[in-house]
């Protein structure tokens, strides 16, 4: 793998950038590997990543059905934080930000991690009771995480409508400094790279349109380039996971549901960090090409066609401009939809299934990117040892089963 | 925006109506005759079918009535629509 | 005042009658009515408008029209400021007033220019291969970043002074573009009486009809699009939006347009008119007449200001009356640059063409009849020029394209027009799911296989020229009537258009020669706005970003303000060229709404400010209001949460009203509770299937206390329920839950239990709900009415009555939400303030005080009565709570089995329970996690948390209720609340703090 540095760059322009190798091979698929990952999203990439490198598994397929990277990957708003309320979910994501915040280094990739904090606004006296439930968890798990007064939300991010008239006025709000944002595609691209350079094979454009599965065992996965024997098969494929599990004979607990958002015209900087408000649906970074980045909620009807309705879009926006008004004239420039499998308990599914040798990791809904190198981490975990690490035991199918759910929808609405 | 035929109203506004998941999930007539993993069955799983997907809808801002829909989850072109009670006619079926 | 230097005296459609005085980049300059700001700058002989995103290069105007990537400005100052606006579809009007954008100190003398000397460090992708060190050094960097990135900026003050509307409409057939093929398609569907929208995105209709000299019917085209207005203008049915583009194509045919109403018009000029709206139009069937847009040429230097597009320059000439230049170089690949070389020739420029392909097509002739050289097989080597181009090299292409055949020689022009071939405008058709396919003939993507109702006419279609355009149009819009039940059009009259010469096929060479002859590769670029060139393709293409996509998001090409619009085609072109496959194997990208950007605004329409999201208020809120009531937010509910009086702080006031609630009698305004009517035969079936304790035995003029649970176990809301008649229940909800119990009931009622006989109505904004408690409740109600008798024996605890209370009619529950004696007196909604008044006099002599909800959460916690939704959250069962034995045995109800999983029947699951602190005084914060000893580092494991907690001025101490680990079996140990700064030691109590046998209650 050529070295990425500003020293390898000042000597690739003497030569006009002709000389930079392919950041991964493309090679063709062999008849066999001993783990075949479905799924060539930030997900099923870092698994390779980590099942070659943590667990020295490298005979390893990444078959992905279109490009690198194409799925929610691609889609989401590219927030970064581990401020969830259970310990379950802290513990993974808290993970999964520590090996953020060595990835650039590590992948020697610039994902262009943005620790510029992530902040949950409160707009009544419930949110400010949930709040103050999740900031103390949060500590206490270790996670840096604190309550901000509406005077100190003013201070840091000036357009935000803090006025107590306001339709939703602001109480106060969560900060987690080490939240953020990143580069999505680069997370893709840098463990793609580092993948390929320790040997697994990543196959674009290679869908998988069966699951060979015999005495309840796999041993295999019909492609459209053929069919692939394989030890293990390890299913990262958000939006298509009951799809795949169909193959197999069996269904999840999932429905895939679309997630819009948009971004606007590039404008010079003008939001400092990440705000995010649950209750009325906004989610707003600023990228650093100057575009608001803006999430918005998810449509209520399952739908597998990266693209929802308009009218998700104008309520997401009169809430938006409620809370900053100076965004009134600035205009979207793109609209996009991501296909998420949701759980019912808002919390992803991570381990063994019904068939043996067969793992999947689905059911991110809205909060997949985050985890991403935790994810991948855990699950090349699971499939590389045959049971769970001890970070996504509680992330098991078998939940559903016993109702030992990891709920994080938190109390949707107070009700006096 | 979708445009769903309401069987009681007609065509009308997606805002019109509220969502109720996969259709045809009927709850056990004695619940307590089954086991902890045809419960959970019951309670979480769902075929989530890309194509043809047999599901519910409610006209909660019109008649407050339940419905079935068939829609493809891809093209969202809706196939069918059906009362409640009623088998899904036979274009519902296209892609089982 | 200056004079418009390069403005024609005569011709285009701009009133020289009505000059209009506008301020650029602080000089004070004047234009005409009719222009845009584009043609303006020109028409003052100004090409320099912009700098580049990446490298700062200075830009010029490159369009005439939407797809414009360089000629972004800042329009007008203060809160109605906007950013990133194409100066060629701003209109002119007096006092504008604009700026550059992205440059500093000026547009001429530019910092950022810097950043093009070291251009060569600076290729695709450059940031993700660098910035990495040291670990935390990207937050620096970022900080470089992203001040030198972003275009315009964001107004600094709000809100927006300007409101939007919204517009919801049907039709039978919307034509979206008003050149000669959607005006064709709009007469010919008007003319058969359907509902017909003709929505365009220009100032005035006309299209490209507007731009050129061709004549229909011996005439300039301009009259013929003037009679086809008159004509759609008589027509009832036919709606013609200008102004407007249609910018998103959703499901079902359903299109979004937006409108711009007022902006054409001095800022605050139209207080009376919406500054834009926004059109939701579900058509039945859609005709797509959007055009096309004209494609630049890669070659070196091409982003000179005075480069622009071949069919943009002829624009400037036709419809705004410019001369552009004195001398023109204009670059074919298609036929369409003869036109505009012709046009520019008649209006003095001297004109050299210089034409890829090896030879000159038929319509060269009509060059050459006016002196004009045609250079056929000849390519751009590389430009000249500062903040003008000023002379261009020009030499013959080899046999590929690849290469260069001779030597170069050097032509002085201060205009470069080029023209590389057409790209139809598919982007809407793409949107509506229709599929493309790939014409070789004139390179370009083509509408092909539709998923919509939907059609395609003229440019937009490949159909370029304007005789078969018209046909094309009439027969789109007489189709897409018939479809939509109408008949009549097909023989609408179409104006004869001038025979031209049979077209040659285009030439896509998608880049001439990166090298000049002996030369180092210059930079060719490809996407104008976000610097993307043709060495970045191909490095990408190298590191193996082979999908369009990678491509894409590896080099930014196509991702500026333009989306691509004038870059998509020849990014795909070159990549395709370099892994030897062909344009269509590679693909093309989805196009995504919108199809040109979009204001906020407009999106959220009225929605904003007190429309945002509707406020609902109980009839006695004015009386809160006169008495000083702070409020709180309960869903769309504001209610009084305490009555402060002067001097009070929120302490002493909660403190005064527990007190006198206890000790003497208190008001609550409970209309907020849910309420729904639950009737038919089978009313009491449906209730004992939904509540975990039975209903259907309970007595008329009884109340009872229930439970529900959702299907999972976990307790979903909670509430008391009347017996009105043996067919009729009222039941009550929480406020927050009020809409979400009944869609629950419904959707039982409805889709499982379709047999019952029994029906569910809402009442909650049909009763106001005044509710006294205390000792001397009994006694004021009293007062108040004659014909109910408040005996405890005769109305007992959980009895309701109906009756008449200060002279309404009123319906009396005696339940009791604070544990004290209490009534809620219930009357028609219109009656509720003349209750509320005439109990607040009746009361004064018991010392009446009113309270809000904080004293009522006091209360009830001091009874250990829990609030779903605080002291629950999704994850409680019934028995968590305590409430086992409301949990029937012997009938099922909804979530009972999941009650017997093996995680709802674990031991130690988190349970109510009440917490008292060691001090007495201390008042634990909400949301507090317990833990079992204090310190420690993390992850410290945590039992539970407070999800309740209050100062108690009745008990003389703190209370708390919280959900803890087993915490049934854990009454009397001690444990610890572990705050950030500290750790308060608490011992676990029963939650029941006050009366725990209810007397006060009963009484």
């Amino acid at each position: 793998m050529a070295r990425y540095s500003i020293f390898s760059l000042l000597r690739n322009a003497a030569r006009y950038h002709r000389d930079w190798p392919a950041a991964w091979r493309s090679p063709d698929p062999r008849a066999a590997y001993d783990v075949v990952v479905v799924g060539g999203g930030g997900h099923g990439l870092a698994t390779a990543y980590y099942l070659a490198k943590e667990h020295g598994i490298t005979n390893v397929a990444v078959l992905e059905k279109g490009w690198l990277g194409g799925g929610n990957t691609g889609r989401n708003t590219t927030i970064i934080r581990s401020n969830y309320l259970w310990d379950e979910s802290a513990h993974l994501y808290e993970h999964s930000l520590r090996l953020y915040e060595g990835l650039s280094q590590e992948l020697n990739y610039n994902i262009m991690l943005s620790q510029r904090g992530v902040m949950n606004l409160a707009h009544n006296l419930h949110d400010l009771r949930e709040l103050s439930r999740r900031v103390n968890a949060n500590r206490l798990n270790g996670i840096d995480s604190e309550i901000l007064t509406p005077e100190q939300i003013k201070a840091m991010v000036p357009i935000l409508d803090v006025s107590p008239g306001a339709r939703y006025p602001v109480l106060g709000a969560s900060l987690q400094r080490r939240g953020g944002v990143a580069r999505h595609d680069a997370v893709a691209w840098g463990f793609a790279r580092g993948a390929d350079a320790r040997g697994v094979d990543i196959i674009q454009n290679c869908e998988v349109t069966g699951i060979r599965v015999s005495d309840g065992r796999v041993e295999g996965v019909e492609t459209s380039r053929g069919y692939i024997r394989a030890g293990k098969v390890a299913v990262v494929v958000a939006g298509h996971a009951s799809v795949l599990a169909e193959m197999a004979g069996f269904r999840l607990p999932v429905e895939s549901h679309p997630l819009q958002a948009l971004v606007s015209e590039p404008v010079k900087p003008i939001h400092p960090n990440v705000v995010m408000s649950n209750a009325v649906h906004v989610y707003v970074s600023q990228s650093d090409k100057g575009e608001l980045v803006i999430g918005a909620g998810i449509d209520a009807y399952t739908s597998y066609a990266q693209r929802g309705s308009l009218p998700v879009v104008e309520h997401q926006m009169g809430a938006l401009l409620e809370l900053f008004p100076v965004f009134s004239r600035l205009r979207m420039l793109r609209q996009w939809g991501g296909i998420v499998d949701v759980c019912p308990d808002a919390s992803p599914i991570i381990g063994k299934t019904p068939v043996r040798n067969l793992y999947f990791n689905c059911g991110w809904g809205t909060g997949g990117f985050k985890a991403t190198p935790g994810s991948g981490w855990v699950f090349a975990h699971t499939v590389a040892r045959d049971e769970p690490h001890a970070l996504n035991a509680a992330f098991s199918l078998e939940r559903f089963t016993t109702g030992a759910l990891v709920d994080e929808h938190g109390a949707a609405a107070v009700a006096h | 925006m979708l445009l769903i035929e309401c069987p009681w109203c007609g065509p009308r506004d997606e805002q019109e109506f509220g969502y109720g998941g996969e259709a045809h999930i009927v709850r056990p007539a004695d619940p307590h005759a089954l086991d902890d993993a045809a419960w959970g069955e019951y309670l979480f799983m769902r075929t989530n079918r890309k194509g043809a997907h047999r599901e519910r809808w409610v006209h909660s801002e019109g008649c407050r009535r339940w419905f079935n829909v068939v829609r493809d989850t891809v093209s969202h072109e809706i196939l069918a629509v059906y009362r409640v009670g009623e088998a899904p006619p036979a274009a519902g079926r296209r892609g089982e | 005042m200056s004079e418009q230097p390069f403005r024609l005296f005569a011709g285009g459609r701009v009133d020289r009658e009505r000059p209009l005085d506008f301020v650029w980049a602080g000089r004070r300059l004047q234009g005409y009515a009719g222009d845009t700001l584009a043609s303006a700058l020109l028409a003052n002989g100004i090409h320099l408008v912009g700098r580049s995103f990446k490298y700062h290069r200075p830009r010029g105007i490159l369009s005439a029209g939407a797809e414009e990537p360089n000629a972004l400005v800042q329009l007008e100052r203060g809160a109605r400021t906007q950013p990133n606006l194409r100066a060629t579809q701003v209109e002119l009007y007096a006092g504008l007033h604009a700026e550059p954008q992205n440059c500093w100190p000026s547009l001429e003398l530019d910092v950022g220019a810097i950043n093009g000397l070291v251009s060569r460090l600076l290729p695709a992708g450059f940031y993700y291969k660098t910035f990495m060190w040291p670990r935390d050094g990207w937050m620096v960097y970022e900080r470089f970043i992203r001040r030198a990135a972003g275009l315009g900026r964001a107004p600094s003050e709000g809100p927006d002074p300007d409101v939007y509307d919204k517009m919801h409409v049907h039709c039978d057939v919307l034509v979206v573009g008003a050149g000669p093929a959607g005006l064709a398609a709009a007469l010919a569907a008007g003319a058969s009486g359907a509902r017909v929208i003709l929505a365009d995105e220009q100032s005035e209709p006309g299209g490209s009809l507007l731009a050129t000299r061709e004549t229909l019917d011996g005439e300039p085209a301009a009259r013929w699009v003037e009679r086809a207005l008159a004509d759609l203008g008589a027509m009832d049915e036919v709606r013609v939006l200008p102004r407007t583009t249609v910018f998103g194509y959703h499901d079902h045919n359903y299109l979004t347009l937006a409108e711009r109403v007022t902006d054409h018009l001095p800022p605050g000029s139209a207080p009376d008119r919406p500054r834009q709206r926004l059109w939701k139009v579900r058509a039945r069937e859609v005709v797509l007449a959007t055009g096309a847009h004209e494609r630049p040429m890669v070659f070196a230097q091409n982003d000179r200001p005075g480069i622009m597009l071949a069919g943009a320059a002829r624009t400037y000439v036709n419809r705004y009356g410019v001369r552009p230049a004195d001398r023109a170089l204009v670059v074919a690949a298609d036929d369409g640059a003869y036109a505009a070389a012709v046009d520019l020739a008649d209006v003095g420029v001297e004109v050299t063409v210089v034409d890829v392909r090896a030879q000159a097509p038929a319509c060269a002739e009509q060059a050459r009849a006016r002196s004009i050289e045609v250079l056929a097989g000849h390519g751009v080597v590389r430009t000249f020029g500062g903040s003008r181009v000023r002379a261009a090299e020009v030499a013959p292409l080899d046999g590929t394209g690849a290469g260069w055949a001779g030597g170069a020689r050097t032509l002085r022009c201060d205009l470069v027009a080029m023209c590389g071939g057409w790209n139809p405008t598919v982007h809407l058709f793409s949107q509506s799911g229709g599929r493309l396919a790939w014409n070789a003939e004139r390179a370009c993507f083509v509408p092909a296989e539709a998923r919509q109702r939907v059609r395609v006419a003229g440019a937009a279609n490949g159909t370029f020229s304007l005789a078969a355009a018209l046909t094309e149009g009439r027969a789109g819009g007489d189709a897409a009537a018939r479809a939509a039940g109408f008949s009549g059009g097909a023989d609408v009259a179409l104006p004869a258009a001038e025979e031209g010469a049979e077209p040659a096929p285009t030439r896509a060479l998608w880049s001439l020669p990166t090298r000049p002859p002996g030369g180092a590769p210059a930079k060719h670029f490809v996407d104008f706005q976000n610097d993307v060139t043709a060495n970045d393709v191909a490095l990408a293409a190298r590191e193996g970003y082979r999908s369009v996509e990678h491509l894409k998001r590896y080099t930014t090409t196509g991702m500026g303000t333009d989306q691509g619009k004038t870059s998509n085609v020849n990014a795909l072109g070159i990549l395709a060229g370099l892994l030897g496959r062909e344009v269509p194997e590679v693909g093309t990208t989805t196009f995504r709404p919108p199809y040109t950007p979009v204001t906020f605004g407009v999106l959220a329409g009225r929605d904003v400010g007190a429309l945002a999201d509707p406020v609902r208020t109980t009839p006695m809120h004015r009386w809160h209001v006169a008495q000083g009531a702070r409020f709180e937010d309960v869903g769309q509910w504001k209610r009084p949460w305490y009555y402060p009086r002067p001097g009070e702080s929120m302490h002493d006031a909660v403190s005064r009203e527990c007190l006198a609630a206890r000790n003497a009698v208190a008001l609550l305004d409970a209309s907020t509770l849910g309420k729904i009517e639950v009737r038919g035969p089978d009313a009491g079936e449906l209730l004992d299937r939904i509540y975990t304790n039975g209903f259907k035995k309970l007595p008329v003029g009884r109340c009872r206390y229930g439970l529900m649970c959702r299907e999972d176990g976990m307790v979903l809301d909670d509430g008391v329920s009347a017996r009105l008649a043996d067919d009729r229940f009222l039941v009550h909800t929480t406020t927050g839950n009020a809409a979400r119990v009944l869609a629950w009931l419904e959707e039982w009622r409805q889709t499982e239990w379709p047999e019952l006989r029994v029906w569910c109505d809402s009442v909650t904004e049909q009763w106001a709900t005044a509710s006294l408690s205390g000792p001397f409740a009994r006694r004021l109600l009293g007062e108040l009415t004659r014909d109910i008798d408040l005996d405890p024996e005769a109305f007992p605890f959980m009895a309701w009555r109906a009756g008449t209370v200060a002279g309404i009619p009123a319906r009396v529950m005696r339940v009791s939400f604070t544990g004290e004696q209490s009534y809620e007196v219930s009357v028609g909604a219109g009656f509720g303030l003349a209750l509320w008044t005439a109990i607040a006099l009746a009361g004064e002599r018991y010392g009446l005080t009113p309270f809000g909800t904080e004293t009522m959460h006091v209360l009830r916690a001091e009874k250990g009565f829990i609030i779903a939704g605080q002291d629950t959250d999704g994850t409680v069962t019934p028995h968590d709570l305590g409430l086992g034995a409301m949990v029937a045995r012997h009938k099922d109800f909804i979530g009972k089995r999941s009650l017997a999983r093996a995680d709802t029947l674990r031991a130690d699951r988190k349970q109510l329970v009440g917490l008292r602190t060691d001090d007495p005084r201390e008042v634990l914060p909400e949301g507090g996690q317990i833990v079992a000893r204090a310190g420690g580092r993390p992850p410290v494991p945590m039992l539970g948390h407070v999800t309740s907690s209050y100062w108690s001025a009745n008990l003389g101490h703190s209370i708390a209720l919280a959900l803890v680990k087993g915490g049934h079996a854990r009454l009397g140990e001690s444990l610890v609340v572990q705050l950030p700064q500290r750790s308060v030691p608490v011992t676990v109590v029963a939650p029941t703090f006050l009366d725990p046998d209810g007397e006060r209650m009963r009484g």
